[in-house]
């Protein structure tokens, strides 16, 4: 029981990471039609984000007496940081332990831009195009991206601690009978899961209750009668490019702690955030948040050991196998329209 | 003159005889050398170097290429000379090899099999390169160590842990100075025991593919001949980024020591996962719960953070060694002021892996007083040899595998910089870690005979 219990809360937790990433996909491909490849990249992005605001406050200079010897046996001056020069001790060490928290608010204007940028520079270009053009562009571009972080960051991993006050792990298991440290989970990942919820509610909410977000359903339902009314149905798509670019990029910002950034974090989501969104139904958002927690909690029970001995390599084939047998049932996904990606 | 001789199955086989030669590769075909492939004609002589420029082992890939760099530059008689000055083999004169100035090609591996044989191909048919080097992974130095068997030239190998390496894979032409995964376990077991007890029970995860399978048979013999109990072993793809299913099971599995046969991300995320859950702080059977990587390296540390200090594993050579073990391992300070003043930083395990590889190679050269591949595979096999860093080595004739001290290390406590995560808990007589040619580990595979590729 409690093994079952520890892998629901990991299918929750994998499952708002692929949510996350998939609503912004689909929130691309629902508003301007476009199936963006360089999502994952943006996600990438997002965690470098928190890395870059690590990086900035650990910028420092020398101190002008040396500590030691370096290996070389040369005279060694410690680094002091300037964040603890300008906000003092306290704050320094302070804003340091939180960079990853902090680096949300870095990361929004940044993915903003990154996105908007994106749309106006490149895929506005691609909206008449087949879609086989628009997977190609992108896929080009996601690359293209990771391989200017891997230039400045290079291909090693980059460690990324969350705040010291969240760095342990919760015990579930007093708190539902069991023993101690029956089902233990970490701090961060529980945040990762609430903070999902979070975004994801704030999405929908932001959709379902804005005059903005009605205008934006009504273009996903029927652009040209939007367009006929009068009104700059382009500029509202554009804005959500970058809304979804800023969700993808605090989806990445916030897994950083999890398992330390490396450039090709992107591609590793990529093809399992598109694999939900077909699942969950081309262009339907609650469809590829369901499928994102879906597919992360099969994936977490195929990863079992009592699984994999009755079924061995289950765990890496199980999404798909998920995937084959939705879309032979329910050729559009669980929660696709009618009519979208179809002639 | 009447052609009553000419059937029509005769001339099929002239034909397909015909069309087999000129298929042929042109490194295997008579007329691209004189006696052996890539004779050198001139006054230069051309070295491969074969590493990942992209892909995820770039950065290590970065560091064997420098440390090529600075070899050859040592070779040309460049620099300080580094441990050319502390080899025990006098050969080498700093005027090139033979007297012929070394230059080099580079080559991408991107850490795929696939791509290291078409670049190594294209350094030996192209660039006429008559050695290839490098490399950060057990697949790739198989297939490229195959390549090389069948063009005819020498193969160096660069990191490559895999016991098939110069187990069942070994080839005439292919030499590693690398440990492999069978010295990791023999090196670590004692020092476990020491560390932990003999009374433990061990849950391993298992990168799915030659190395992590050797390396797991390898650490699940050795503890288990000192006392251990392997309860399980768990499969994860090479592919997995987040072992967090992986790791729950542990928790509650009545292991109290988990071992992560994974390397490079792999181990980065794994360990990452495994401290996230708790597992350092863990209780279980009345003892602290025990995190054991049984390969380490530098860049792997850098990429865990904090998450490595404490947990020991094993190295094939450490930049302090020579400081903090003595003499014995002469070379070790040498390479560390060449490669410091040129790079800035300490050089890894793989940057000394190579840098050794370049230096044993043009040494074999020259005391053979030949380029052939089989003159140097010659003076390669029994080699005995000292002052490049690991102490006193020899390269076995038997399977072309080096044999020296396996350094033990932990991750730092209270690391002084980004260079300094690791600290040396011991290091294991290269007595301890010899094992027989045919040790049952190894075996399945011959080495054949030397090509020269004539």
């Amino acid at each position: 029981m409690d093994a079952i219990l520890l892998q629901l809360l990991n299918g929750l937790d994998k499952g708002s990471a692929y949510a996350l990433i998939a609503l912004g996909l689909t929130l691309i491909f629902g508003t301007l039609g476009v199936v963006n490849f360089a999502h994952g990249a943006l996600f990438m992005i997002g965690a470098f984000c928190a890395v870059t605001l690590s990086k900035i406050f650990t910028l420092s200079h020398k101190a002008s007496e040396p500590s030691g010897v370096d290996f070389l046996g040369k005279p060694k001056y410690d680094d002091i940081l300037y964040i603890k020069d300008w906000f003092g001790e306290t704050a320094g060490a302070w804003m340091l332990d939180w960079s990853v928290p902090l680096s949300i608010l870095f990361a929004v204007p940044i993915m903003l831009a990154v996105g908007f940028v994106m749309e106006r520079g490149l895929i506005k270009h691609f909206y008449k195009r087949p879609h086989a053009d628009q997977i190609l562009v992108t896929f080009g571009l996601a690359i293209v991206l990771q391989e200017v972080i891997k230039y400045f960051y290079g291909a090693n991993p980059i460690p990324t601690s969350a705040p010291e006050a969240f760095r342990g792990s919760f015990d579930f298991g007093v708190m539902l009978g069991f023993d101690p440290n029956a089902i233990i989970y970490p701090y961060w990942r529980l945040i990762y899961f609430a903070f999902s919820a979070l975004i994801i509610g704030g999405v929908f909410a932001f959709l379902q209750f804005t005059t903005f977000g009605m205008v934006v359903r009504a273009g996903m339902a029927d652009r040209e009668t939007v367009g006929l009314l009068g009104i700059n149905i382009d500029k509202r798509f554009t804005i959500m490019f970058g809304i979804a670019a800023a969700v993808a990029g605090l989806a990445g910002v916030m897994y950083a702690p999890i398992n330390s950034p490396n450039y090709h974090m992107g591609m590793d989501f990529l093809v399992l955030s598109f694999v939900v969104v077909v699942v969950g139904g081309m262009g339907s958002l609650p469809g590829a948040v369901l499928a994102g927690f879906l597919l992360g909690v099969l994936e977490s029970f195929a990863s079992m050991n009592e699984v994999k001995n009755i079924l061995p390599g289950i765990d890496q084939i199980i999404i798909y196998v998920v995937a084959i047998l939705i879309l032979l049932t329910r050729p559009r996904g669980l929660m696709g329209r009618k009519g979208v990606m179809e002639e | 003159m009447t052609f009553s001789n000419l059937t029509r199955r005769g001339v099929i086989k002239t034909g397909a005889a015909a069309g087999a030669g000129l298929a042929l590769p042109t490194y295997l075909s008579a007329a691209a050398h004189s006696g052996f492939t890539n004779a050198p004609t001139g006054d230069t002589v051309t070295l491969g170097f074969n590493v990942p420029q992209s892909g995820p082992y770039a950065d290590e890939g970065a560091d064997e290429l420098r440390a090529f760099e600075l070899a050859v530059e040592h070779l040309n008689g460049q620099g300080d000379g580094g441990m050319l000055n502390t080899f025990s083999s006098k050969a080498l004169e700093g005027n090139g090899i033979m007297g012929k100035k070394v230059q080099f090609v580079t080559g991408d591996t991107q850490t795929k099999s696939d791509a290291a044989r078409a670049s190594a191909q294209s350094m030996i048919q192209k660039d006429g390169a008559i050695m290839i080097s490098g490399g950060s992974s057990s697949g790739v130095a198989v297939a490229v160590q195959g390549l090389c068997q069948e063009a005819g030239v020498i193969f160096m190998a660069g990191l490559t842990h895999s016991n098939d390496t110069t187990g069942k894979d070994k080839k005439a032409n292919g030499f590693r100075h690398f440990f492999n995964a069978y010295m990791s376990a023999a090196a670590l077991a004692p020092v476990l025991k020491n560390l932990y007890g003999d009374d433990r029970k061990v849950y391993s995860l298992t990168a799915d593919y030659t190395w992590g399978w050797t390396q797991q048979e390898s650490i699940q013999a050795a503890t288990e001949a000192m006392g251990w109990e392997t309860i399980n072993d768990v499969r994860t793809p090479l592919a997995a980024t987040d072992f967090s299913s992986y790791i729950a099971p542990v928790l509650n599995s009545g292991a109290d020591v988990l071992v992560l046969n994974h390397y490079g991300g792999n181990m980065v995320n794994s360990l990452t996962n495994a401290v996230q859950f708790g597992l350092r702080e863990k209780q279980v059977n009345g003892k602290n719960f025990e995190i054991v990587v049984p390969l380490y390296s530098e860049l792997m540390a850098r990429g865990a953070g904090e998450n490595i200090t404490g947990i020991v594993g094993s190295q094939n050579w450490d930049w302090k060694l020579e400081n903090q073990m003595g003499d014995r391992y002469k070379g070790t300070n040498a390479f560390v002021q060449s490669f410091g003043e040129k790079y800035g930083f300490p050089p890894s395990q793989a940057a000394q892996t190579c840098y050794a590889q370049t230096l044993l190679y043009a040494d074999a050269v020259a005391r053979a007083g030949s380029f052939n591949p089989c003159a140097v595979g010659e003076a390669l096999a029994g080699f005995e040899f000292d002052g490049l860093g690991n102490g006193p080595t020899l390269y076995r004739a038997d399977d072309h595998q080096c044999f020296k001290d396996v350094v033990v290390v932990r991750g730092k406590e209270n690391p002084e910089n980004e260079f300094d995560l690791v600290e040396i808990v011991e290091v294991t007589p290269a007595d301890q870690v010899t094992y027989a040619p045919d040790h049952p580990m190894f075996a399945g595979g011959e080495l054949g005979d030397c090509n020269p590729g004539a």
